[in-house]
Formats: C-alpha cells, sequence, structure tokens
C-alpha cells in the first residue's frame, strides 16, 4: 500500500503487472550503460593502433585511463540525472503532484546512488578492456558478471546460507533462521546490484525503518512513523561507502593494470 | 675500401643523393642525441635486448636491422620510455628516458608500426588531437596541420574519414601526425612494412627530405633492407637483442671483405666452354662456376677492369656485371652466417642458395673449375 504523504516518490517506486518498477529497471539495466561505455575503452584502441599513437604524445600515462574513466562517469552522470528529472517533471505534468522539498531530496539521492552504482561497472568493464585482448571478451567477461550479480548470486548465497545453517526441519528452523538469514543477506551485499537495489530502495521509501533482521523484542514499543530524510539516509551510507569502494577498486584496478602495461601494437 | 664504396655508388644512383645529405648534417654538428649503454630488457627467461651501446649522431639516419623479433621494437619502446628497461640507460638529448619520458616525448616523434587512427574523425581532426596534446592551439595549429597535410600529399583527403583510408594513406598521415609536433628526432618503427612501391618512393623521399632538409635525426627500424638501404647513412644490425654490427654501408662491407673473397657476376655472350678456359687462366681468379647463363667469379680482388679489357679484346659481349657484397642484403645475409643465425627467411635462403654460398661444407667440391 503506497502512502499518500510521499506520493511523489512512488512514481519511481510503483511497478506494474507487467511493467518493473523505475528503480529496479534501473538496477537491472543501468550497469549496460556502464558496460557499453566502458568494454572496449582501451583494448579497440590498442588493436586499432590509436594508442601507441597516444602514449607517444607528451602527455601522463594516467590521463589517458583517468580521462576514459572520467568521460564516461560524466556521460553516465549525465544520462542518469536526466533520466531521473525528466520522469519526475513528466509526473508533475501527468499528475499535477508537486515533489515536497525532502522528497526532492530523497529522488536527488537516489539518482547519486544510481550514478556510482553505473560508474562501478563502467570501471569494472575499463579493467576488464585493459586486462583482455580482444573487445569481443572483454565485453562478454563483464556481462557475465552482470549476470550473475544480477541473477545468480542471490541464488548462491541462499545455497551457502542453507548449507552452513540449514532450516530444512523445525528445530533447525528455530535454531539457525536468524544465522542463516543473517548470512543470506550478508553474501547477497557483496553483490552491487543486491546493495544498490536495497540502498535505494530504503531511501525511496520512508517506511522502511531497518535493513538488517529486526527481532520482537527490538520492536516492543516502537512508535510506527516515517523516517527522517537524515536517518534514512544514515541507514544506507555503508552502502553507499561500499558502492564507493567497489567502484575504486575496479578502477584502482584497471589503473595499475593500464600503468604496469606495455603497449605495443600488436 | 673507399673505392669499393665508390663503386657501390656508382652501381646505384640513388645513393648519391643520400650520401651528400649525410654529409652535411655531420659536418655541422657532430654530437651524440641518442646514447644507448648497456641497456638490457629481459622477459622472463628471454633477453628480448641485450646489453645494447649505440650512439646515433644528429642529422643522421640511422637503419636497425633484423629479423622479426630481434628485439627492435623494444629498443625503441625504452628509447621512449614506454618500457622499462632491465638494465643500462638510453639517454635522448641527455635526458634519460626511464626517468624523464615525458620532455623526451616532447621531442621525440615516434611513427609505431601500424599506425591507427580513429576512424570516426577526419584526417585533419585526427591531427588536431595530436597537436592539442603537444599544447598547440588555434592559428598555429590550424597552419601547421594544412602544411604537414600538403607535404605528405594528403590535402584532398583530410576531410574524409579516417576509416575510409588505404594502408598507404594512413602511413602518410602517420608521418604528418609525428611532424606535427616539430620533433628533433623520428623514430619510425617498419614504415615501409605493406606498402605499395609507389607509396614506397614517396615514403623514401619524404624520409630523405625530412632529414637532409629539415636536419632531423631519424632512427628507422625495418627488416626491409632495400628500402634501408636507400635512406641510411649507417645501419645496424640486429639480432637476438645484440647488435652484432654497425656503421655505413662501406664499413660494414670492409669488415665482411676481410674475411671473405670478391664476387662477381657475369652475363657474357657467347658463353661458351672456351670462354670457361680462358677465363681460368687469369689471373687473381679463384674460382668460376656457371649458374644458367650466369657466370659466378671468385677472386682476391677486384678483377672488373681486368675481366672488362680481356673479354672485349676477345669479343665477348658483357650482359651483366654485378659485384655482389656491395649491397646490405648480401652484407646482412653474411653477417647472420657469420652469427650462426637461422630463422626461416635464412633457412629458406640457405636451401635456394648456390652450391658455392654453401660455405665451408661444399665449397671445394662445388667447384667445378674449367
Amino acid at each position: 500500500m503506497k502512502d499518500s504523504n510521499y506520493l511523489f516518490l512512488s512514481l519511481y517506486t510503483t511497478s506494474g503487472n507487467s511493467i518493473p518498477s523505475f528503480m529496479s529497471f534501473i538496477a537491472l539495466l543501468g550497469p549496460i550503460i556502464g558496460l557499453a561505455l566502458g568494454f572496449d575503452a582501451v583494448n579497440s584502441e590498442r588493436a586499432a593502433g590509436t594508442l601507441n599513437r597516444l602514449v607517444a604524445q607528451p602527455i601522463y600515462r594516467d590521463s589517458i585511463i583517468i580521462g576514459k574513466f572520467l568521460a564516461g562517469t560524466a556521460v553516465i552522470a549525465a544520462i542518469i540525472y536526466t533520466m531521473g528529472i525528466g520522469i519526475g517533471a513528466v509526473g508533475v505534468l501527468c499528475t499535477g503532484v508537486k515533489p515536497s522539498g525532502e522528497e526532492a531530496l530523497r529522488i536527488l539521492v537516489f539518482l547519486t546512488f544510481t550514478v556510482v552504482y553505473v560508474a562501478f561497472w563502467l570501471a569494472l568493464s575499463i579493467w576488464f578492456s585493459v586486462v583482455c585482448r580482444h573487445a569481443a571478451t572483454s565485453a562478454l567477461a563483464s556481462i557475465a558478471l552482470w549476470v550473475f550479480f544480477a541473477i545468480f548470486m542471490s541464488l548462491v548465497a541462499s545455497i551457502v546460507a542453507n548449507a552452513v545453517y540449514p532450516i530444512g526441519d523445525e528445530y533447525h528452523a528455530m535454531v539457525n533462521s536468524y544465522n542463516n538469514y543473517t548470512l543470506n543477506l550478508g553474501l547477497n551485499r557483496i553483490s552491487p546490484y543486491y546493495l544498490y537495489s536495497e540502498a535505494v530502495s530504503t531511501i525511496m521509501n520512508p517506511t522502511v525503518r531497518s535493513v538488517n533482521v529486526v527481532t520482537m523484542d527490538q520492536l516492543v514499543g516502537a512508535v510506527s512513523g516515517y523516517l527522517s530524510f537524515g536517518q534514512s539516509l544514515l541507514l544506507v551510507w555503508p552502502h553507499l561507502t561500499g558502492l564507493a569502494a567497489l567502484m575504486l577498486i575496479a578502477f584502482g584496478g584497471s589503473y595499475i593494470g593500464f600503468m604496469r602495461q606495455e603497449i605495443r601494437s600488436n | 675500401m673507399k673505392e669499393t664504396y665508390q663503386n657501390v655508388c656508382d652501381g646505384s644512383p640513388k645513393d648519391v643523393g643520400k650520401t651528400s645529405g649525410g654529409g652535411t648534417g655531420m659536418s655541422e654538428d657532430n654530437r651524440n642525441v641518442i646514447e644507448i649503454a648497456h641497456l638490457t630488457k629481459q622477459y622472463g627467461d628471454k633477453r628480448a635486448v641485450d646489453d645494447l651501446n649505440l650512439s646515433i649522431r644528429k642529422g643522421e639516419v640511422f637503419g636497425l636491422l633484423g629479423p622479426n623479433g630481434a628485439g627492435k621494437t623494444t629498443t625503441i619502446l625504452m628509447l621512449l620510455g614506454l618500457t622499462e628497461p632491465t638494465a643500462g640507460t638510453a639517454l635522448i638529448e641527455g635526458l634519460d628516458c626511464a626517468r624523464h619520458p615525458l620532455e623526451v616525448k616532447g621531442i621525440v616523434g615516434y611513427l609505431p608500426d601500424n599506425v591507427g587512427f580513429y576512424p570516426d574523425m577526419t584526417g585533419r581532426q585526427n591531427l588536431r588531437f595530436t597537436g592539442q596534446l603537444n599544447g598547440l592551439a588555434g592559428q598555429e595549429l590550424e597552419e601547421r596541420i594544412d602544411g604537414l597535410l600538403a607535404r605528405v600529399g594528403m590535402t584532398e583527403a583530410a576531410d574524409r574519414r579516417a576509416g575510409t583510408y588505404s594502408k598507404g594513406m594512413r602511413q602518410r598521415l602517420g608521418i604528418a601526425d609525428v611532424l606535427i609536433k616539430d620533433p628533433e628526432i623520428i623514430i619510425m618503427d617498419e614504415p615501409t612494412l605493406g606498402i605499395d612501391p609507389e607509396g614506397m618512393r614517396e615514403l623514401l623521399n619524404l624520409i630523405r627530405e625530412l632529414s637532409v632538409e629539415d636536419g632531423r635525426t631519424i632512427l628507422i627500424s625495418s627488416h626491409q633492407l632495400h628500402q634501408i638501404q636507400q635512406v641510411c647513412d649507417r645501419v645496424g644490425i640486429f639480432v637476438e637483442g645484440k647488435l652484432i654490427a654497425s656503421g655505413t654501408l662501406a664499413e660494414l662491407e670492409a669488415q665482411i671483405l676481410q674475411d671473405g673473397s670478391y664476387l662477381l657476376e657475369m652475363n657474357v655472350h657467347p658463353c661458351d666452354d672456351k670462354l670457361l678456359g680462358m677465363l681460368s687462366q687469369q689471373e687473381g681468379l679463384e674460382k668460376i662456376q656457371k649458374e644458367g647463363n650466369t657466370l659466378l667469379i671468385t677472386s682476391k680482388k677486384d678483377i672488373r677492369g681486368q675481366l672488362t679489357k680481356f673479354l672485349g679484346e676477345h669479343g665477348y659481349t658483357i650482359l651483366h656485371l654485378h659485384q655482389r657484397g656491395g649491397d646490405l642484403d648480401e652484407i646482412y645475409r653474411r653477417y647472420f652466417e657469420k652469427a650462426g643465425q637461422s630463422d626461416e627467411r635464412n633457412d629458406f635462403e640457405e636451401k635456394r642458395k648456390p652450391v658455392w654460398k654453401r660455405r665451408g661444407r661444399n665449397a671445394r667440391k662445388g667447384t667445378d673449375r674449367a
């Protein structure tokens, strides 16, 4: 049930029968933008022979790889913000509902999260393009990783969690369910897809009060209500840090790989 | 040995321009612009470049010759600071290439083999990009681009997308690209590869022009001997990471001739047994071999004058007379023999070689002295 207090946000979070919500749509397909921009960033230039012409110019070698990443990120940011704000504009025009200041802030944070998330995929695909010799290899490798995180990671997480903390019968279910759930969640959060989805659904739904397991006695005496913007942000701050760290690790990998690489034409 | 060199030049008029060009360049300023000392590069077990020592003087055209995989490209990469040497130093204009790659790249133009351009940009845009990377802008850059496009003969194609260019056009645009930064030193890696004869002629003219008119120092790496021979002042022969010989063509030839002998190739009409008999009486001849219609004559000294006179007196017509060993191909091959090399090319040529050339093994047997 949608809350009338945050009507405007439901523009982004409501899904129809066959149409996924804007949010889950971005979570699933946003990475494609990053992958498309980065998968042949370095190896196609190497194959075309422009890379060794480029490195022979009096420029620092870092500026090539940093430039590629920043240019891609700028394009991603332009796409994401335009798209998000465009959706909002259409919503205002069609429904006449105006966003409150807090809603606008939440949308802004959501879009920023999205940029970092897609930039992570960009950095990852650039890394593959540094490591792999052919553009086709790096494209396939990064798409494989994307499919794995988006679809199979949750399977793997539940299989592992069930193996470690079995919940097959009633007794085990009672003893292990907390640990099982926590492990499952922890493993899922390795996946940037899950991390992002969890973070943005928290930001976009002020009713979400916790991202972890809540026990009954923690709920005793709790007053049902909305979380303020600051509190929502606090809840997903680790997610943002984690995503940014993943992005930096991926970019760091491509940076080091590129700097140590020997640029030859064949 | 000076005489031999003269003969080489006489035999190939293309050498004349080069000789004078190299002369002016060197007399003006004789300092070394490239100094390589004990340069070594190790890849795992393989030594790509092994204790290389080389210096190249200002205004000189130096040809680095060697088979594929000899370490030529690795040497060039180290000169540009693109690869760190395992040991040793390379200095360009006194700058250590490993420590000051940016300064080095500012004065060195590098034309890689298989040079590529951004296919969706026009030739002009590609040049403009390179110019901007070198800190040029505005009117100056545009004028320079126009001038260079005209110089390499690409003015008409300049506004077409680079993706549509042929290999030869890319090569010419590559040279314009190198010249944008107005480099003192130009390094070309296999510039003659895959270019048609007409394009080759233009390219070689351009290289000579760059050296003679502009006074730039040029280092060319190649395994194509004939082309290099036409433009180089000095050559170095590079095999398995080692520079086994370097010097002018004449010097290399002199080195070879010290332990070899003169070999004369001759076609004479009429070519009969009587001739062979008479020739074998000649003074200074070591052996004569007949290969089809061609006579191969080995001697201890240059006997061309003597032979011409003799044949003329006896009513023979000389159709072809050529002293082998003067061209780079021969020098190159002999050095390979000396170094005990056998890459594919040499294996192939070994089989094709006439008996007299398989030194050592068949030299005696193969002689059919009349």
